[in-house]
C-alpha cells in the first residue's frame, strides 16, 4: 500500500500543477485579439533626475524610458549627454557629499490604454553624488514590479560603488552615461518539495527491494536475539523468588 | 515506512538535541501565573454557608473560580476569543451556574464545586437580550432566555427546551428584559423608544401569553438601563430629563405612576443619568421592595417602596460603591464611602431599616499607583452569634481584584491587567552598593596620583566590609533552620547575579497599568497605573539607559499614542523601582508618526530617541545642547523610513542639520493589488558572530548581514483561494533598494515572521495544500566578501544571493521569536507558541534552504540535514512541558550574561517565563561535576613530580659521585 500511494500523490500533483499553470496563462485578462498591439507597442516615460548643492531636489529629464508590455515587459533607455554646466554641477555636488537622485513616474505595464498605464505619483531612489562621479555615470537602474505588473520600486546603484575621494579629471569620462537597465519580476519563493521526497524515497525503496538481505523481517532478521533475550529474563525470574523466600524465613 | 522511519532516526542522531527539563528541575527556573481578564460577572457561592468559592466570568472570554483564601485559581475554562466565546450572562443556582455564550448562541450549565460541564444546548444564533432564572413554589427549575424575537424556556437540569414563543410585534418593539417573580409568569420587557413599554405575560406551564400590555413612555428608550423591577412586580424606572421615578404595577395596572422626585426632595446631579440597583435575593420569590437610586457620581439613596409610595430609608452622601448582599434571610447593603485621600470606608446597613449593623466598618487603603474602586463584590455570611460578617472583593479601574476581610486585612489581590500584556522589555538589575562603588571608580577621570590612590584604598575597605558582613549574615542564617531562611524579593534585595540571569521584566498592559517583575520569582515589584490612558491607545517601550552607567539611573520611556488622532505622550521612568522620573519629557503637540532610538548618547548616557511628527519636523528627546551638536554632526547618517499602509507607500528620509528631514527614497505598492501587513527589522542588540559558514570544501560563504534590512510582508487584496497570495519583500532601509522580491502563491495570513541575522523565516497559511507552511529565506554575499571592514548600505553594488525553502508544518501558530544571545555564538532556535499552549523550540538548522534533496559527502560534511518536505513537531521540543500557556499573544527572549542561556518570557492570557539552552549548557559545569576526582587527581600529580623531580635529584648525585 505504501508504494503506490506516493506515486499518486505525484501524478495528482503534477496533474494540478498544468491545470493551474495553464489556467493562470488564460488568465491574464485580456481578450485575444489584443495581444498584438499592446505586445508590440512600447510607450515611455521620462526618466528625471536631480542633483544640488543645496539639496533641494529639482528634477530635469535625464533620458526617456521605453517599456514594452506584455507578459514578459521589457525596458530600453534613450538617453543624452550631460551637458558642461551639469558635469561641474555633478563634481560640486560630489564634493558636498550630496545626493544624485532619480525618480521615475508610477507606470502599470499591464494596462491596455495609455491613460490606464501612468499614475499619480513617482517613484525615488538615489545614490551619492559622488559615486556616481568616481564610477565614471556607470550605473545599473532596476525597476521592480509587483505580481500584476504595477512598478513599485526604482533603485540604483553604480560600479564601483565606493566614494575613495579619486579625483576625475577628465571630463569626457562624465558625458555620457553607462547605463544597465532591467525590470525585476517577483520571484515566485517556493513550496514544499513533497513530489521530489516521495520520488527520492520510493528510489530507496527500490534499491532495498533488490537486495535480498535487507527484505527480511524484523523478526527473520534478530530471532537469536530476541530469543536469547526471553531465555534470560526468563531465567532471572525463575532464580528471583527462592531468594526471596530465603529471606521471608530467615 | 520503515524508511521513513530510519530516516527520521537518521535526522535524530545528526542533531541530537535533548531539551527536555528533568523533574527535578521543574520551576527551578520557569514559572507560569494564570489569569482570566476583567471580571464582568462574579458570584460568590452562597449555597454553602463554609464555600470558598467566586466565580468569575470577565470580558477576555474566560470563565474560572477562585479560592477566596488565597485568591489560587480553583479550575479555569478558556473560551473563543472574539464575539463567538464572548460571555452574555451568568446565573447560578445551588451547585450550577448557567452561562449564555456567543451572544445566545450556546447555554451552558457547569458544576461549580469541579468546574464540570453538566449539559451544553446551542440555541438558534441571535442577538441575545436577557436571560434570568425563573421558579416556583421556592424551586428553581428553569431558565429563560430573552432574544430579539424569540423567548425559550430551559429546564435548569439537563437544557432541554420546555418551550419557545415567538414575541408579538418584535419588528417593532425591542425586547431587553425578562423577569420572573415566581408565580407562574414569565414577563418580556420592552421599549418601543419614545413612545410606549410593551409587556407580554407568558405562562411558565406552556409558554401562552396570559396577557399582553402597552404602556405610554414616550420619555423612555433603554429599559435596561432606567429600569428595574422592585418588589411585588412594580416595574420602577428613572426620567433624568423630567426628574421623576414612575411606577407601573405588572400585574394591574396600564398607567404609570409619576412620583417627581422633588416631593421625596431629592435632585439629579446634572449631567449625571440615575441608575437603579434592586436586588432578587432567592430568584423564585419576588425582588425586595428595597433599592438603591444613584443620583450622583458619589451619591446614593436607599429607598423602599411600600403601597405605591417612595420611603427614603437612608441618604448616603457620599458614597461612591453599593452593593446588595444576603446571608440568610436578611439582606444587607454594603456602602463604600471615601474617607480620606487614601483610603475608604465600607460599612454594612440592614435593607429592611436603613439602621448601619453595628462592627461592621473596614477599611480599604486605595493604592496611589492603581485605580479608583469600580466594583463592589460582597461575600455576607452569618456568624455563630447571628451576626453579620463580610468580606468584599472590590475591583478597580486598572483591572485589579483586592479581597478584604473586616478590618481591612487585604486577604489577596489578582492583577488583572497582566492576562493583556501589550509590550515588554527586560532590563538588567542594578550592581549590589559595592559592585558600584568599584564601577564608579572606574568611571570617573582620573586626578592625580594620590587621590586615585585613596580613592581604591577606600573601595577596598568597602569591599572588605562587605565580604565581612556577607560572612556574618552566613554564618548567622547557618543556624537557623532552612525553612526561615526566606528570600524575599524586595527593591533592597535586587541586584544582579554573577550571570546576569535574574533581571526586571517591564510589562506594559493595554489597560495603561505598568509592572515591574523580577523574573525568577515572578513576584511584582512595582506597579504604575496611568490614568487617562484611551482605548485605543499603542505602546512603544524603550530603554534609554540601561543600569550600566552608574550613578545615573536606568531610563525607560513609554510612548503612547492615541491611534486615531496620532497624538503621543511620553512617559519617563526608572524600571527598577517604576518610579516617574524627574526628567520633564517634552510636549508633543503634534501627532507622530514615527520613532526612533539612536546609539548616540548624551553627556548622561542617555540614548537619544528621535520623534518625527506630521510636518516632519524631527524632535529630539533629550534635547540638549550637547545632543543638538551630537545629532548636527551625524545628521548626513542618520535615516529613517515611513510606512503608510493605507497608501502602500514606503518613504526614506535624511535627517538635515537643521533638524528637518528630505525625503530620498519612495516605494509605492498599489493598494489594489497587495496591502503592507508587517515590517520587520533585526533587533539592534543582535550580535552576529561568525560572518560565514564553512562549506564541505572548506571555504566559506559569506552571510549578508545588512543591519538596515527590512521585511516587508504584504498580503493580496483579491481574497479568492486561486489567486490570494503573500509577498515578501526584503528593502534596504537606508537607500530604498529592493533587495529581494518574493511571491507565494495561493497563499494568505496571517503571516508571522522572524528576522534575524542573514534569514527570514515566515509562517503562512497555504490555501492550495489548506496546511500551514514555514518558508526561510537566506542572504549570502558568495564567496567573498565585499568590504570585510565595514558594511554600508550606500556602498554595497552586488545583490546578495538568496536561497529559499519551505516545509510543512502540522500546526497552526500564534507567536514565533527567535532566540537571542550575548556573543551570538550559540545556534539559533525559533521558539514558537501554538495554539495548543505549548512553546516549541525549534532548532533553525531545521529551517536551512541549504538543506540539500540528495546528500552528498560534501553536505554530510557540513553538518546538513537532508531535506524532508515536513518539519516534525517532537514533544521533547516543548520548552513548557505541561505549563500550557493560553492565547500566546508574544513572545520576548533576552540575552543573559550567559552566552549559552536565552532568558524567555511568553505572554497572552498566561505569562510563563523559563531560561533555553539552545545548544546545551556547554559553559555551564553540571551540577554533578566531580570536584573531588579532578583535584584529587591534581594534588596527586603534583605530589608526584615533587617526588619524582627530588628521586630524579638523588640519581643525579649519586651518579655524579661514581
Amino acid at each position: 500500500m505504501a508504494r503506490p500511494l506516493p506515486f499518486k500523490i505525484a501524478v495528482v500533483s503534477t496533474v494540478l500543477f498544468f491545470v493551474c499553470t495553464s489556467y493562470v496563462y488564460c488568465n491574464n485578462g485580456r481578450r485575444v485579439g489584443d495581444v498584438m498591439d499592446t505586445e508590440f507597442s512600447g510607450f515611455s516615460v521620462p526618466l528625471e533626475h536631480s542633483f544640488e548643492v543645496d539639496e533641494i531636489a529639482k528634477f530635469r529629464v535625464r533620458g526617456a524610458l521605453v517599456l514594452k508590455a506584455g507578459r514578459e515587459p521589457s525596458v530600453s533607455l534613450t538617453q543624452s549627454q550631460l551637458s558642461e554646466e551639469d558635469r561641474t554641477k555633478l563634481k560640486e555636488v560630489a564634493a558636498v557629499d550630496g545626493l544624485y537622485r532619480i525618480r521615475v513616474p508610477r507606470v502599470f505595464l499591464q494596462a491596455d490604454r495609455q491613460t490606464e498605464r501612468q499614475m499619480e505619483g513617482y517613484l525615488t531612489s538615489f545614490v551619492r553624488a559622488c559615486a556616481m562621479v568616481e564610477s565614471h555615470l556607470s550605473d545599473v537602474i532596476s525597476l521592480h514590479t509587483d505580481v500584476s505588473g504595477y512598478v513599485i520600486g526604482v533603485s540604483i546603484v553604480t560600479f564601483p560603488g565606493a566614494c575613495r575621494g579619486t579625483e576625475v579629471e577628465d571630463e569626457v569620462d562624465l558625458e555620457v552615461f553607462n547605463t544597465t537597465l532591467s525590470i525585476m519580476p517577483p520571484v515566485n519563493a517556493p513550496g514544499p518539495d513533497t513530489a521530489l521526497f516521495v520520488e527520492r524515497m520510493e528510489q530507496e525503496t527500490e534499491k532495498k527491494g533488490k537486495n535480498p538481505q535487507e527484505q527480511k523481517s524484523f523478526f527473520a532478521k534478530y530471532w537469536y536475539l530476541i530469543l536469547g533475550g526471553a531465555i534470560f529474563l526468563m531465567v532471572t525470574n525463575s532464580a528471583q523468588p527462592p531468594a526471596g523466600g530465603g529471606r521471608e524465613q530467615s | 515506512m520503515e524508511k521513513l522511519i530510519l530516516l527520521c532516526l537518521k535526522c535524530i542522531l545528526l542533531c541530537s538535541i535533548v531539551e527536555a527539563v528533568f523533574e527535578d528541575q521543574v520551576g527551578k527556573f520557569d514559572w507560569r501565573q494564570q489569569y482570566v481578564g476583567k471580571v464582568r460577572f462574579a458570584h460568590f457561592d452562597t449555597h454553602m454557608q463554609s464555600s470558598k468559592k467566586v466565580l468569575l466570568a470577565t470580558e477576555n472570554n474566560v470563565f474560572a473560580s477562585l479560592n477566596t483564601r488565597t485568591g489560587e485559581l480553583l479550575w479555569r475554562h478558556v473560551d473563543m476569543t472574539g464575539p463567538e466565546g464572548n460571555i452574555d450572562a451568568l446565573l447560578q443556582y445551588g451547585q450550577d451556574a448557567v452561562l449564555m455564550v456567543g451572544n445566545g448562541r450556546q447555554l451552558r450549565s457547569w458544576d461549580i464545586n469541579v468546574g464540570g460541564l453538566n449539559w451544553e444546548i446551542v440555541l438558534d444564533s441571535g442577538s441575545f437580550q436577557s436571560a434570568c432564572l425563573v421558579g416556583q413554589q421556592d424551586f428553581v427549575k428553569h431558565v429563560a432566555v430573552l432574544k430579539k424575537t424569540v423567548i425559550s424556556l430551559h429546564y435548569l437540569s439537563n437544557g432541554h427546551q420546555k418551550w419557545v414563543e415567538n414575541l408579538p410585534e418584535s419588528e417593532t418593539v425591542d425586547y431587553q428584559a425578562v423577569y420572573s417573580g415566581g408565580n407562574g409568569e414569565v414577563y418580556a420587557l420592552g421599549v418601543v423608544p419614545h413612545s410606549h413599554i410593551a409587556i407580554v405575560a407568558y405562562s411558565l406551564e406552556d409558554g401562552e401569553i396570559i396577557k399582553q400590555i402597552s404602556v405610554e413612555a414616550p420619555w423612555l428608550s433603554n429599559i435596561q438601563a432606567s429600569c428595574a423591577v422592585i418588589g411585588q412586580g412594580m416595574l420602577t424606572c428613572v426620567d433624568s430629563a423630567a426628574g421623576s421615578l414612575y411606577t407601573l404595577d405588572l400585574h394591574e395596572q396600564s398607567q404609570m405612576t409619576q412620583i417627581p422626585l422633588q416631593s421625596l426632595g431629592l435632585e439629579v446631579t446634572p449631567g449625571f443619568q440615575p441608575v437603579l440597583v434592586s436586588t432578587q435575593p432567592n430568584p423564585a420569590r419576588p425582588p425586595l421592595s428595597e433599592f438603591f437610586l444613584q443620583l450622583g457620581p458619589e451619591h446614593h439613596l436607599l429607598l423602599q417602596l411600600s403601597d405605591g409610595q417612595i420611603v427614603t430609608l437612608r441618604d448616603f452622601k457620599p458614597a461612591m460603591l453599593v452593593a446588595f448582599a444576603t446571608p440568610g434571610e436578611k439582606t444587607v447593603a454594603a456602602v463604600m464611602s471615601p474617607k480620606n485621600k487614601t483610603a475608604c470606608s465600607l460599612n454594612l446597613f440592614s435593607a429592611e431599616s436603613g439602621r448601619r449593623l453595628l462592627d461592621t466598618t473596614l477599611i480599604f487603603n486605595l493604592d496611589p499607583n492603581g485605580g479608583k474602586p469600580e466594583k463592589l463584590h460582597v461575600q455576607a455570611f452569618l456568624k455563630k452569634d447571628d451576626s453579620v460578617g463580610y468580606r468584599v472583593m472590590v475591583q478597580t479601574e486598572d483591572h485589579m481584584l483586592t479581597f478584604i476581610q473586616q478590618p481591612g486585612r487585604v486577604m489577596w489581590t489578582r492583577d488583572e491587567a497582566l492576562s493583556d500584556v501589550v509590550t515588554m522589555e527586560m532590563v538588567d538589575l542594578p550592581l549590589t552598593g559595592t559592585q558600584a562603588e568599584l564601577e564608579g571608580e572606574f568611571g570617573k577621570k582620573a586626578d592625580g596620583l594620590l587621590s586615585m590612590l585613596l580613592k581604591r584604598l577606600s573601595s577596598q575597605v568597602i569591599l572588605l566590609q562587605a565580604w565581612i558582613a556577607h560572612l556574618w549574615k552566613m554564618f548567622y542564617d547557618a543556624r537557623k533552620p532552612r525553612s526561615q531562611v526566606k528570600n524575599d524579593v524586595t527593591i533592597e534585595t535586587l541586584s544582579r547575579d554573577e550571570f546576569n540571569l535574574q533581571k526586571m521584566m517591564v510589562m506594559v498592559t493595554a489597560s495603561g497599568k505598568l509592572f515591574g517583575i523580577d523574573s525568577k520569582t515572578g513576584s511584582i515589584v512595582w506597579r504604575h497605573y496611568l490614568d487617562n490612558i484611551p482605548s485605543n491607545a499603542a505602546f512603544k517601550l524603550m530603554v534609554q539607559r540601561t543600569t550600566a552607567h552608574f550613578p545615573h539611573p536606568p531610563q525607560c520611556t513609554l510612548l503612547i499614542k492615541d491611534k486615531d488622532t496620532g497624538l503621543a505622550t511620553l512617559h519617563v521612568f526608572n524600571p527598577i523601582f517604576g518610579r516617574k522620573s524627574h526628567v520633564t519629557p517634552p510636549a508633543l503637540p503634534q501627532p507622530i508618526l514615527q520613532s526612533l532610538m539612536l546609539p548616540l548618547m548624551d553627556q548622561d548616557y542617555a540614548k537619544v530617541l528621535l520623534l518625527v511628527d506630521d510636518q516632519y519636523k524631527v524632535s529630539a528627546f533629550p534635547s540638549t545642547k550637547n545632543v543638538l551638536q551630537q545629532l548636527q554632526e551625524m545628521a548626513s547618517s542618520i535615516f529613517f523610513y515611513l510606512v503608510d499602509s493605507n497608501q502602500g507607500r514606503l518613504s526614506g528620509y535624511r535627517l538635515r542639520t537643521d533638524l528637518s528631514t528630505e525625503l530620498i527614497w519612495e516605494v509605492v505598492m498599489p493598494t489594489e493589488v497587495q496591502k503592507i501587513v508587517s515590517i520587520k527589522g533585526k533587533r539592534p542588540n543582535e550580535h552576529v558572530h561568525s560572518q560565514g559558514r564553512v562549506m564541505g570544501d572548506r571555504s566559506v560563504l559569506y552571510k549578508y548581514l545588512n543591519p538596515n534590512l527590512l521585511a516587508v510582508v504584504t498580503e493580496s487584496t483579491d481574497l479568492h483561494q486561486e489567486r490570494s497570495f503573500i509577498g515578501i519583500l526584503l528593502i534596504d532601509g537606508v537607500t530604498g533598494r529592493i533587495i529581494h522580491e518574493a511571491v507565494q502563491r495561493r497563499t494568505r495570513g496571517p503571516v508571522h515572521v522572524v528576522h534575524s541575522e542573514n534569514w527570514v523565516v515566515y509562517e503562512y497559511w497555504s490555501t492550495k495544500s489548506r496546511r500551514n507552511e514555514f518558508s526561510v529565506i537566506e542572504l549570502y554575499e558568495g564567496m567573498e566578501l565585499y568590504n570585510s571592514t565595514v558594511f554600508s548600505s550606500l556602498d554595497r553594488p552586488h545583490a546578495p544571493q538568496v536561497l529559499q525553502q519551505s516545509y510543512i508544518f502540522p500546526s497552526s501558530i500564534s507567536a514565533m521569536e527567535a532566540t537571542l544571545t550575548e556573543k551570538g555564538i550559540t545556534s539559533r532556535h525559533l521558539l514558537v507558541g501554538l495554539p495548543s499552549g505549548g512553546i516549541l523550540s525549534l532548532p533553525k538548522m531545521f529551517l536551512d534552504p541549504r538543506r540539500p534533496e540528495i546528500v552528498t559527502e560534501q553536505s554530510r560534511e557540513e553538518n546538513l540535514i537532508p531535506y524532508a518536505p515536513e518539519l516534525l513537531i517532537r514533544t521533547e521540543w516543548f520548552i513548557n512541558y505541561n505549563q500550557t500557556v493560553s492565547r500566546v499573544r508574544g513572545i520576548y527572549t533576552a540575552p543573559s550574561g550567559l552566552e549559552s542561556t536565552c532568558l524567555v518570557v511568553a505572554y497572552g492570557l498566561d505569562i510563563y517565563q523559563t531560561r533555553v539552552y539552545p545548544s546545551k549548557q556547554f559553559d555551564v559545569l553540571k551540577d554533578d561535576y566531580d570536584y573531588m576526582l579532578i583535584s584529587s587527581v591534581l594534588f596527586a600529580l603534583f605530589f608526584a613530580t615533587m617526588i619524582s623531580k627530588r628521586l630524579a635529584e638523588v640519581k643525579l648525585l649519586n651518579r655524579a659521585w661514581r
